[in-house]
This record gives C-alpha cells, sequence and structure tokens, in this order.
C-alpha cells in the first residue's frame, strides 16, 4: 500500500474543510491534505444555486459555488495538498488514515492530526417510517436539488414537500420557477423548522402553503407516487382522526432533517452526543481524541455557511496549536450545561486553562420558538457572565454568542446556559 | 420460440428448478412478469434458514425443510452465496405458559433430528442476548438456524442456470396456457408464444391463476401480509443470535435476526389480504410490530432514526396451508409448486429435487443426460469490501473503476455497478443495483449515490436518464429536463393544497 505523510489531514473539501485547512495554514502547518470524495472541492454548496451566502462573513450575497469559489481561489494559491475523487475508508488510533480513489488504489496516510468536516446526509423516508406503498418519486430535497442544479433534470411535475428544513424550502421556490406546480409544504410541527427568511421568500412569495402541524399518513402509487394522506396532528404529533385529506401528487420531496455523517468518527471511537449526533467536542473543536478535531455539520447541522466557516477556521487554528505544540499542556475541564428550552450547545465543555483567544465563541439551538427572551450565561458560583436580550429565538435558526475568555477562571468548574422569558427577570 | 422446460416466475422456486434442471441437456426458458428476479416473495421475508425445529415434519414443508437443510451448505458453497448456518436461535419467553408451548417446540425439534436443543433459564438466556428485556423469562436455544440474503441466493441461482445454458425472459408474462390433447403445449406471452414440453408453475402469489389455466384446481392463494423494519448496521450488535418471540397460533412467532449484511431485520405480523399486490406498510402494524415484538425483546431499538427502511412481504400461502408440489389431475406436462410460503426460502432446494422427478415422470421424451460442460458455480461478483486492501488495489490498478467509491454508505464502486450490468442477469433499474451490490440499500437509502446510480445505468444500457426506473416498468424517477415544464403552454393545473 502507497504510503506517505502529512501534518495535517481534513476529510471533507466542503466549506468546513476548506476554511479550516486555509486558517491551519495561515497558522504555521506545512504539509495539509484534504481528502474530497466528490470530483470537485466546494461540497454541497455546488448544488446551492440559490443565493444568501456570504451575509455575515463576507458582508455580501453570494451564490453557493460563488462562497466556495472564494475559499477554493485562496486554496488554489497555497502549497495544501488536494486529493479529489478520494474516499477515506477508516481512520486508525496510530494516526494513520486509510483512503480510496481511481489513482492509487488504497493507500496510507500518516499524519500529525486530523479534522473532521464530512457534513451531513438528509434523513430518509425509511428512518422516519412514512408508511404506504413503495413508489418512485419519493426523495430527499437534496437529491432532487442534485437533479435539477447538477443533471438539469426534473423529479416531477406536481410535488408536495414534506418537512419544512431549509433545503425543502428552497427546493419549493426552485421547482415553482421551473414550471412545477409545489402544492404545498406540509410540517408535523407547529412552526417551521427553517430560517424565516427561507419561509418569506420561497413559500409566501410564491403562494405555496405551509401546513404547520400536519403529517403525511400514507403514501399511494404502486409504481409512480400517485398521491398522499395528509393529516392534522394533535400536540403528541399523532394524526387526527377525521381530518384525513387525499392530495395527488407525483413527486414527494421530505425535508425532516440532517444527520451529521459520523462512520468514521463511530469507528475511530470519538464519543458522539445524543443531541448533535457529533462528535462531543471543546471550544478548540477538539473530540475526545487529542489529536482529532470535528467543525462544520459533521459537528452539529448548521444553518447558515458564514457560521460553518467560523466554526471550521477554530478547528484549523486549534489543530495548528497541536501540531505546533502550542497548546497548553495541562487542561481543566469546565462542562457546559443548559436549560430544557434549549436544545444543544456546541462546544460541550471547556478548557479553562487554554488562553490562546480572548472570546469563547458558542452554537446553540433552543427546542421550541419564543420570543423576547433572553440568554443569560453563569457559572457554578451562580455568577451571571452574560445577559443577552434576544427578540426572536426559533429551533430553525441557531443561536451564536461570544463569552469573554476572562469569565472562565481555574476555579470555573461548569457553565450553565439559559433562555428565559423578558419579563421573569 | 420453443423449449423443453418452461419455468414460470423467477422467484426462488422458480430459479431453484432452473439451477436444478440446467446440469442436463434440456432447453429452459424461465419467464418472470417483472423487470428483475426475486421481485416477490423471495425479495420481502425473514431471509432465515430455517432449521425446521418449530415445524410440523409430518407436513410436506416439514420434511423439505428437513431434506433442504442437508443441501444448502454445499449449495451455497458451489454457487459462491454467503450462508451463516449454524448460527442458531433462542425463542424467548415471558410467560409460565410460554415454556409450556417450548417445551412442546423441543419435543418438535428433536423428533425432527435437531440435535444440541436447549431450555435456557433466566440468566442463562441474557447471558447469551444481553440486551433482551430483563423480564425475559425463558429461553429455548436451538443451535441450527442460518441466515442467507434472499436476493443474492436467488441470483445465484438463475446465474447458474443462464451460465448451464437457459433462458430468463424478463418482463415476460404469462397470459394463457395452451393445450392440446390434454397435453401442455406452451405458452402465450405479452411477448410472443413458447411451445414447451412441460411447464413449472412457479409463480408465487399467482400460482392459483396460472394453474386455472389449465384445470380446475382446489386451492387458492390467499396472500398473508406481512411487515418488517430493517435497522442501521450500528445495532448489529444488540443480538448474536435470530430471536423468535414465544410462537402463537398463526405464527413460528414474530423474529429479530441479524441480516448477512449486518442489519437488524425485525417483523413481521400476518394479516390474510385480498390484494395480491398490497405491499403497503401501515402506522397501525409497524406500531404493534414495535410495541408487541421490537421494543418488548430489546428495548434499546427505536421506532423510528435508526430504521433504514419499513417493508411488506406477501407470503403466498395455499388454502391447504401446506406446499403444493404435484402435477395437474387432468392436463399432462403440468407441475404446480404452489402455496410456497414460508420456509419456502429454506425448502426450495428440496422442492427443486422433487419437481425434477416429477418432471422426469411425465416422460415426455426429455433428454435427462448430463451436460457435458455443466458448471457446478458461478464467476462470484467482485465486491471490493470483502477483499485485503492490497487486493484492492491491484483491481483497481487493473480497473480504476473500482476505486471510485460511488455508495458511501456502503462503500460501493463504480466498477461493481458497472458489473452488476454485465452479469448473466442484468441489473436494469435502482433497485436491481441495489440488490446486487447494495448501492443505495445503506443508511442515505440512495440519497447522495441515486443521482450517479442512475447515470452509470443510463450509459450502461444507452437509454436517458428520463427512462431510468426505480424497479422497472413505470417507475421512472425523472420527469422531464429543466426549463421543459417552464415553456409548457396551456392549462396546467397549480391549484395547492387547500385545509
Amino acid at each position: 500500500m502507497k504510503k506517505s505523510e502529512y501534518d495535517l489531514v481534513i476529510i471533507g473539501g466542503g466549506p468546513a474543510g476548506l476554511a479550516a485547512a486555509l486558517e491551519a495554514k495561515k497558522n504555521g502547518v506545512s504539509k495539509i491534505l484534504i481528502c474530497e470524495r466528490a470530483p470537485h472541492l466546494g461540497g454541497i454548496l455546488n448544488q446551492c444555486i440559490h443565493n444568501g451566502f456570504g451575509l455575515q462573513y463576507f458582508k455580501e450575497e453570494l451564490t453557493g459555488p460563488e462562497y466556495a469559489s472564494r475559499f477554493i481561489e485562496e486554496l488554489e494559491n497555497s502549497d495544501i495538498d488536494v486529493k479529489l475523487g478520494t474516499m477515506v475508508m477508516e481512520i486508525r488510533d496510530d494516526k494513520k488514515v486509510i483512503a480510496v480513489n481511481r489513482e492509487e488504489g488504497m493507500f496510507q496516510i500518516g499524519t500529525k492530526a486530523l479534522i473532521l468536516a464530512m457534513g451531513c446526509r438528509e434523513r430518509t423516508r425509511g428512518a422516519i417510517t412514512i408508511p404506504g406503498s413503495r413508489p418512485s418519486g419519493i426523495m430527499t430535497a437534496g437529491t432532487a436539488q442534485s437533479y435539477v442544479n447538477l443533471e438539469g433534470y426534473l423529479p416531477g411535475k406536481e410535488v408536495a414537500i414534506l418537512g419544512s428544513g431549509d433545503i425543502g424550502l428552497i427546493m419549493a421556490r426552485r421547482l415553482t420557477l421551473e414550471g412545477v406546480n409545489v402544492k404545498g409544504v406540509v410540517e408535523v410541527m407547529p412552526y417551521s423548522t427553517g430560517l424565516i427568511r427561507n419561509k418569506v421568500q420561497c413559500l409566501d412569495d410564491f403562494g405555496i402553503p405551509l401546513l404547520l402541524s400536519h403529517a403525511i399518513i400514507e403514501v399511494h402509487g404502486k409504481e409512480r407516487l400517485e398521491g398522499v394522506t395528509i393529516a392534522k396532528v394533535d400536540e403528541k404529533l399523532k394524526p387526527i382522526e377525521g381530518t384525513e385529506q387525499y392530495v395527488s401528487c407525483d413527486t414527494l420531496l421530505l425535508s425532516v432533517g440532517l444527520i451529521p455523517e459520523n462512520e468514521l468518527s463511530n469507528n475511530l471511537g470519538c464519543e458522539i452526543d445524543k443531541v448533535t449526533r457529533g462528535p462531543v467536542v471543546n471550544e478548540k473543536r477538539i473530540t475526545n481524541i487529542p489529536w482529532v478535531f470535528a467543525c462544520g455539520n459533521v459537528l452539529h447541522v448548521h444553518d447558515l455557511v458564514d457560521n460553518v466557516t467560523q466554526e471550521a477556521e477554530i478547528a484549523g487554528k486549534a489543530a495548528a496549536d497541536f501540531i505546533n505544540h502550542k497548546m497548553n499542556k495541562e487542561e481543566k475541564d469546565v462542562i457546559v450545561t443548559h436549560d430544557k428550552n434549549i436544545g444543544y450547545v456546541v462546544p460541550q465543555h471547556i478548557d479553562a486553562l487554554n488562553h490562546q483567544e480572548q472570546t469563547i465563541k458558542f452554537f446553540l439551538r433552543v427546542k421550541n420558538p419564543d420570543e423576547e427572551v433572553r440568554l443569560i450565561v453563569k457559572d457554578n458560583f451562580n455568577k451571571t457572565l452574560l445577559n443577552l436580550k434576544k427578540t426572536i429565538v426559533e429551533p430553525g435558526t441557531m443561536v451564536t454568542f461570544n463569552l469573554s475568555r476572562e469569565f472562565v477562571t481555574k476555579d470555573t468548574s461548569s457553565i450553565d446556559i439559559s433562555i428565559t422569558k423578558e419579563q421573569a427577570q | 420460440m420453443k423449449t423443453d422446460v418452461l419455468i414460470i416466475g423467477g422467484g426462488v422456486i422458480g430459479a431453484s428448478v432452473a439451477h436444478q434442471l440446467a446440469k442436463y441437456n434440456l432447453d429452459i426458458i424461465l419467464v418472470e412478469k417483472a423487470s428483475d428476479i426475486c421481485m416477490g416473495t423471495s425479495k420481502a421475508n425473514s431471509a432465515m434458514i430455517h432449521s425446521g425445529f418449530n415445524i410440523d415434519g409430518g407436513t410436506l414443508k416439514g420434511q423439505l425443510v428437513l431434506e433442504s437443510n442437508k443441501l444448502i451448505k454445499q449449495l451455497c458453497q458451489d454457487l459462491n452465496v454467503n450462508l451463516v448456518k449454524p448460527l442458531g436461535s433462542i425463542t424467548v419467553g415471558f410467560e409460565e405458559t410460554d415454556l409450556e408451548k417450548m417445551k412442546k417446540t423441543m419435543e418438535n425439534g428433536i423428533k425432527n433430528g435437531i440435535q444440541g436443543m436447549k431450555l435456557l433459564d433466566q440468566r442463562e438466556l441474557h447471558e447469551m442476548e444481553p440486551h433482551l428485556n430483563p423480564d425475559a423469562k425463558y429461553g429455548l436455544f436451538e443451535p441450527e438456524t442460518g441466515i442467507i440474503n434472499p436476493f443474492e441466493y436467488t441470483i445465484a441461482l438463475a446465474e447458474n442456470a443462464v451460465t448451464n445454458g437457459a433462458k430468463v425472459l424478463l418482463d415476460t408474462e404469462v397470459l394463457d396456457i395452451m393445450i392440446e390433447n390434454k397435453t401442455v403445449k406452451g405458452v402465450k406471452t405479452n411477448n410472443g408464444n413458447i411451445d414447451a414440453k412441460v411447464i413449472i408453475n412457479a409463480a408465487g402469489l399467482y400460482a392459483d391463476k396460472i394453474a386455472a389455466m389449465v384445470e380446475d384446481i382446489d386451492f387458492e392463494i390467499k396472500p398473508r401480509k406481512g411487515q418488517y423494519f430493517l435497522y442501521d448496521k450500528k445495532w448489529r450488535d444488540i443480538l448474536t443470535y435470530t430471536i423468535y418471540s414465544a410462537p402463537t397460533k398463526v405464527s413460528k412467532g414474530m423474529i429479530v435476526v441479524p441480516t448477512i449484511d449486518g442489519n437488524i431485520l425485525a417483523g413481521s405480523n400476518a394479516e390474510a389480504v385480498e390484494d395480491k399486490t398490497d405491499l403497503r406498510t401501515t402506522s397501525q402494524a409497524l406500531d404493534q410490530i414495535y410495541a408487541s415484538t421490537i421494543s418488548h425483546l430489546f428495548p434499546e431499538l427505536p421506532r423510528m432514526g435508526d430504521v433504514i427502511t419499513t417493508f411488506t412481504g406477501l407470503r403466498a400461502s395455499s388454502t391447504n396451508e401446506d406446499f403444493i408440489i404435484e402435477p395437474a389431475k387432468t392436463v399432462k406436462g403440468f407441475i404446480n409448486a404452489a402455496g410456497i410460503q414460508s420456509p419456502g426460502l429454506t425448502s426450495a432446494p428440496a422442492i427443486a429435487a422433487r419437481i425434477e422427478g416429477l418432471v422426469r415422470d411425465q416422460h415426455m421424451d426429455l433428454d435427462f443426460s448430463l451436460k457435458a460442460n455443466y458448471q457446478k458455480g458461478r464467476k462470484p461478483p467482485i465486491m471490493l469490501v470483502d477483499l485485503a486492501y492490497e487486493e484492492r488495489t491491484a483491481l483497481i490498478e487493473e480497473n480504476p473503476d473500482y476505486g471510485e467509491i460511488i455508495c458511501r454508505c456502503e462503500s460501493i464502486s463504480k466498477g461493481e455497478i458497472m458489473d452488476a450490468v454485465k452479469r448473466p442477469i442484468p441489473a436494469m433499474n435502482l433497485d436491481a443495483i441495489k440488490r446486487r451490490v447494495r448501492a443505495g440499500m445503506g443508511r442515505c437509502q440512495g440519497g447522495f449515490c441515486g443521482p450517479k446510480v442512475l447515470n452509470i445505468l443510463s450509459k450502461e444500457l444507452g437509454i436517458s436518464p428520463l427512462e431510468v426506473t426505480q424497479k422497472g416498468s413505470k417507475s421512472f424517477v425523472l420527469t422531464s429536463k429543466n426549463k421543459e415544464l417552464s415553456l409548457e403552454e396551456g392549462d396546467r393545473n397549480y391549484e395547492k393544497i387547500r385545509v
């Protein structure tokens, strides 16, 4: 088996892998390799031909391929190595990565550190066990996006969409522009799970109804999809008898959630958070394995690529510090806890002895939408470290905030994050 | 077209009969109405090789399942088919009454010649299967049960027959059977007539319809529907053996079993249905199977999430409730293999041997001399994940398509998918690829590889992407090129859902 050695191997050449590689390079890592399974860099951004990317990071509105190309161009002017069409098959705990491609067959790469940036996959019909027959014409919204935007083919003429995830909303607009009748978006929750701006720009502007608290309870059709039965659901998300309605359609797109792709990380022994379904990390995005870092959608699912980039830069910088022996030798773990209104917080713990950065960047998602709330961060002495006003919080939009490093001292053992109603203060 | 033997149905029985007879100097044609073989009952079942411990040895199916257990290992070895046997089974009980039933089952197993069965106390039971519900009290261990991949098995049997000269005609439906002087003459199909000296009815769910084309029959095929959950490979280690819930009146008990490929399969209930095409899953049945069996036996298994898919199989059970393997009563040259419900997959080799005997008994001027160049095996498909890294590299050097991973969940290369299109029985659609090489069988269910496999099929078959189907017939995946709809004139309906 062919063998090579690198300082840093990054698995995935999407937005996370690209930004992590560039940041590691800026911080003095000399031999960096990106392994990308697709024939192009850019990851899922290549099929996201709509605009809205980069508003935070570049302060301008870009399409997905444009956003990716900013990083790809910078990378092409660097000495970062890239292997395209290369699938990583195994990460071994002796810091060896086994990969395969057309040119080299199976080969081994030794590395000092590794960044996981494999992204996520879409939840399927099977996973949510939608009953009924098994015709063609049912696919995830991202698969449809790939057919339309990369292959130039339409998946159907009359489309129902299940789930108000962002890709589903984007595809509702995209297919409408192609002359497809998008009959509606069915969402089991009482709120839209995607970004508010996508609901407005992709559904409301095109007169596409969003049916909240509705489920698809059966699909019909033996060869090609012929229709679906929808029903209203109660607060336990169970279909309410008597509310069934048949909707004829030849296509059903699913936008019912994204799942970080952590099979490689799992096999390596990374501890996985049950909620995010990504590795458990500290503020440097180090997993429980000291030479393995994670960022982007493999860590937790983001709604804005701008946040992915920022997170990847944290991981890239930290990997560089690790490789260049700039990390503090000793660590003191501070556990991050949160109240029950919050679904998850990344990072799950922080190192009190890390003084590399002035601020600690947090990402969190709330469980339920709310308005006029306060985000409060307290430490184990019940001292309030941060108290921020939030006009609107909703599960579809990640909440980000920075905490000044000075608040975490060697005496801190935990910090707790809560979101509470304004008037309760 | 004419042939010596015409087999109706490309399920495991039809394929086994083709394989059995292909060793002789006989012309064989197998016709299958679907676009692939293994598309009916053979496709959707428990994928088990039953030992026969819990089957009445006095019935025909009891005899045949026991006979087949003596044949299956050598057969799978010859055909390069993965078989795990013995794996063993445990029947799990919660109540005193279950224990009584288990004792009876054990007696039955001993009578059927199964050795090494053992009643387990609670401690032994949980030592053997630590993830079982702690409330499970009784166990019956039986060492002989095995598992197999029904697609691989059926396809291998048919491929071997084709390698030995048999013809398999897909998308070919028998419309009528021609009879002259109380003797079969051949069949009428949607693709023309085929003259045949002997006709084997292995039409599964439709065996009654085919048999009734020949004479009055005294049986009917009444489908019994069963629904299944297929779990993600990450749950593989939740069990070691094939697990039966304690038996009931209508079923050998529900099962939770590992598959050859490392998934967990769980089901199935039994529901009599009229419609032979009713492959719907229902939330009531799935909820009931989950509550009564899956979560009852293995509380850690989830209702959804790590589920790869749920599916329905239809057991081709006859109103006689036993296999019907016999010639027509009034017409010469016609043999029924009907009512093949569970354990049909296991019994197939013995059924095929019986059928051979019945064909010989017809005395239809057939040449039963052995083929001079008979191949007892088949060239197995290349499966890279089964090979050592160095072997893979050597193959990739020869053909770089083996180094291009198309299906990321199951690590399947472009080369393996292209091979599946070129096999003796070619894969012509997305599901046919999935059944042969597992591309699309993993946790993304073809979300990522689907468009790529569709492109490979389009190129290899020389058809437009618009003509590629999910599972044959009219199950198209794509409906038009971009822009075609937006340019369409006229009164298209843009009605939205209204509540």
